[in-house]
């Protein structure tokens, strides 16, 4: 049975009813699912949810479906490591990495919004799914669409890292590269998903999917032993995984699964695009859009949508917002790499890096808990390092050789 | 000649249906106003006070308004206007 109550602007507070619509018809607020937690208290409890599977359903009564999940059935509950080397590096108590970058099926916290907007679609009867994106979310709808027999249609910007290209043609969709940055291949699909009846899972099926980026958030605080941490650090393209997570630790809170929310919301971008965490540093909510120039290319959103309320979350939690430059961006992929054995996608190397400057200007509190959230695996962006790792050691297939070049690293160290 | 400019879904009940209209040449809110006379009640839907409303997004040939002169930027006969409400993506 579902526990949702309908869907309601975020800036009107108009009530629509649950329909593949994704803005206020009056004033094109954002579309927020609202839920029944007097109803959702009353069976959603941490008994309930351990006994579950270990996927991203255990949550299901606060994720936005009717029936029961379709797709994506492995998806979600990733490892939260708790981060001892990095700690000590950073000079931190106590450092845990949300670890999406095993996420199932296509390594990305993507997996997890997927899991949900297609769940949605097939409820609404569409048989064609599309999305605009700059990697992860292409890789996400080709792979799950594929297994749950959708159409597909998927809008890249062409300059797109090839690795990237390749990861989602090889489930067959169809794929359009387009001529354009993120923010117009955006534009584009805002006009076809108007001419086209297709689910178009970050436009007509956005207020559903990306309530799938809740389960983040309540995974670390089931995986902290059912407490919020004092800091989490978020990677920001759009916005909408920090206002999620925002909102699962309300939630929680609201189903009395957690006592007190004292969790301080921090916003990571690259300096190459930094819309939001810039608007944080002013003092203002007026999201000034910025033509993105930066490796992170899945965080090169200079337009986002949900900047004005993720900045609104990091404010009210008593956060902060900080960028990070590419070759700090670089820095901080290794660092994470050589000390907890995580290779992250450039998002993370944003959110490692920022997480640092944050310690280092006090922001975040040396003898705090804090979470980072890792949302993608790095062997997706390997061009981003090439020429930036170590070199291996070239010998002849002899001991000899071996040797040789043995005693030179001896020297060395 | 006039302007050309594309209407989303959301607000083409206001237009009897129509995905592209005209309008005259000016200031942005200037045209906004222009549509409204011809459209009555989507200028409301568009700005509020004289401004573009924080999730609508305008475009004149396929630049973001907010790169030029906002709400005052300048469009003249033969220019594109696309008005397209905000949207998400990346994390």
């Amino acid at each position: 049975m579902s526990y949702v109550k309908g869907l309601k602007c975020r800036e009107c507070n108009r009530e629509y009813p649950v329909e593949p619509v994704y803005v206020c018809e009056f004033c094109f607020g954002p579309l927020e699912v609202i839920y029944d937690y007097n109803g959702i208290k009353k069976v959603l409890t941490k008994e309930v949810i351990e006994k579950r599977g270990q996927n991203l359903w255990r949550y299901r009564e606060l994720l936005p479906i009717d029936g029961e999940p379709q797709v994506g059935l492995q998806s979600g509950y990733t490892p939260l490591l708790k981060a001892d080397n990095l700690s000590r590096e950073l000079g931190v108590k106590e450092l845990y990495v949300k670890d999406d970058t095993v996420a199932h099926p296509t390594l990305s916290f993507k997996d997890r919004v997927v899991a949900v907007a297609l769940t949605k679609a097939r409820e609404f009867g569409f048989d064609t799914v599309a999305c605009a994106s700059t990697g992860n979310l292409a890789h996400s709808v080709s792979a799950q669409g594929a297994k749950a027999g959708f159409k597909r249609f998927i809008f890249i910007p062409a300059t797109l890292e090839a690795s990237k290209i390749v990861a989602s043609l090889v489930y067959e969709p169809n794929l359009i590269a387009v001529d354009g940055n993120y923010d117009e291949v955006n534009r584009l699909c805002s006009e076809i998903a108007n001419k086209y009846r297709w689910a178009f899972v970050n436009i007509n099926i956005r207020p559903f999917y990306a309530e799938g980026s809740k389960t983040h958030g309540f995974e670390i605080i089931e995986q902290l032993g059912w407490k919020a941490p004092d800091n989490i650090v978020v990677p920001c393209a759009s916005g909408s995984l920090l206002t999620k997570i925002w909102k699962s630790l309300k939630e929680f809170k609201e189903i009395g699964i957690i006592h007190d929310v004292q969790t301080r919301i921090f916003a990571a971008q690259a300096t190459g695009c930094s819309p939001i965490s810039t608007a944080i540093k002013q003092g203002t909510d007026v999201i000034r859009p910025v033509k993105p120039n930066t490796i992170a290319k899945s965080l090169a959103i200079g337009n986002p949508a949900d900047g004005f309320y993720a900045t609104q979350a990091v404010n009210e939690s008593g956060g902060y917002g900080e960028d990070v430059s590419d070759p700090e961006i670089i820095e901080a992929i290794k660092l994470l790499a050589r000390t907890e054995g995580i290779f992250s996608e450039t998002a993370g190397g944003v959110t490692v890096a920022a997480t640092k400057k944050l310690i280092e200007s006090g922001r975040i509190a040396r003898d705090e808990v804090t979470v980072v959230c890792i949302t993608g695996n790095g062997l997706k962006t390997q061009e981003a390092l090439h020429g930036q790792t170590i070199s291996p050691y070239y010998i002849k297939p002899n001991l000899a050789s071996f040797e040789e070049v043995l005693n030179k690293m001896k020297n060395v160290k | 000649m006039a302007v050309k400019v594309r209407i989303p879904a959301p607000l083409q009940r206001l237009t009897q249906g129509l995905g592209e209209v005209e309008a005259g040449p000016g200031t942005i809110i200037g045209l906004v106003n222009d549509l409204d006379k011809k459209f009555p009640g989507i200028g409301e839907r568009i700005s509020e006070a004289g401004k573009i409303r924080r999730f609508v997004n305008v475009y004149v040939n396929e630049e973001d308004i907010r790169f030029l002169k906002a709400e005052g930027t300048e469009v003249k006969d033969g220019d594109e206007v696309s008005i397209v409400p905000a949207i998400a993506g990346g994390c």
